[in-house]
């Protein structure tokens, strides 16, 4: 593992927020409660089924738009013309 | 245009929370420049408790350009970004004292030496009506990471913050 790799995950340990008393500007550092922990965890997973989704959906364009031009290529137009049609 | 407050990290935090926000200004405006611990490009904004937010996101990565309801608030570098880059933005938040819901919106980029990048512009609104008070930056996952800075500015109408126009 390399040393970026292992100050991430140190990284990733911490389970402390930083707050900020605009009143005052006096800066705390403060646990985590298990609450937010547990919706920091949830989060993450409704974040990463987002995500998957997305790219899934992009994948599945790029696809279509790939078969579209070698649909289009095969009917006799130009690299340039598909192009031109698509842009 | 006032600072309220501002912080730089000097360790890996979970969230940022700016606390006891004054009523003082018509508007607020958050510059950002974070860098997650985890590979994970998305943060989000939270105001005071509870609620629901609803985005629109137009996000380029790379060369491809999209637009979604992702619950992303602001693009933010990640653990495989370039060493040591942070990324850039900026999250206005107009009335944030008054009686009405709360739209925001959003421009950031997660900047990039190497290969890929992404920035993306998103409209957001809180379903609550309540005054502003206290807002939380978070990120996707992982941690901000010592390094990250953020500033709270008020903004008055008609005025810069130090010059009285009347």
């Amino acid at each position: 593992m390399e040393l970026s790799q292992l100050l991430n995950k140190e990284e990733e340990m911490a389970e402390t927020k930083l707050v900020i008393d605009c009143s005052n500007g006096v800066q705390t550092e403060v646990e985590l409660t298990k609450e937010e922990i547990a919706q920091r965890k949830a989060d993450l997973k409704a974040y990463e089924l987002e995500e998957a989704a997305r790219l899934a959906a992009e994948a599945e364009k790029a696809e279509l738009q790939e078969s579209a031009n070698a649909k289009l290529l095969a009917l006799g137009l130009t690299p340039e013309e598909v192009a031109a049609l698509i842009s | 245009m006032k600072l309220i407050a501002s912080a730089i990290l000097t360790s890996a935090q979970a969230n940022i929370q700016f606390t006891s926000i004054t009523n003082a200004f018509d508007d607020l405006i958050i510059f950002m420049s974070l860098r997650n611990s985890a590979d994970n490009a998305g943060g989000t904004i939270a105001f005071n408790t509870g609620g629901t937010y609803t985005r629109r996101r137009l996000l380029a990565v790379s060369t491809t350009v999209t637009t979604d309801t992702a619950a992303v608030d602001y693009q933010v570098n990640t653990s495989v970004s370039t060493a040591n880059i942070f990324s850039n933005g900026s999250l206005y938040i107009p009335n944030y004292a008054g009686s009405t819901q709360k739209p925001y919106s959003s421009s950031s980029g997660n900047e990039n030496n190497a290969t890929t990048a992404s920035n993306s512009l998103i409209a957001g609104l809180w379903n609550q009506t309540a005054a502003i008070t206290q807002i939380t930056l978070t990120p996707g996952a992982g941690n901000f990471v010592s390094g990250s800075e953020v500033y709270l500015y008020g903004i008055t109408r008609g005025s810069d913050g130090i010059v009285t126009v009347t």
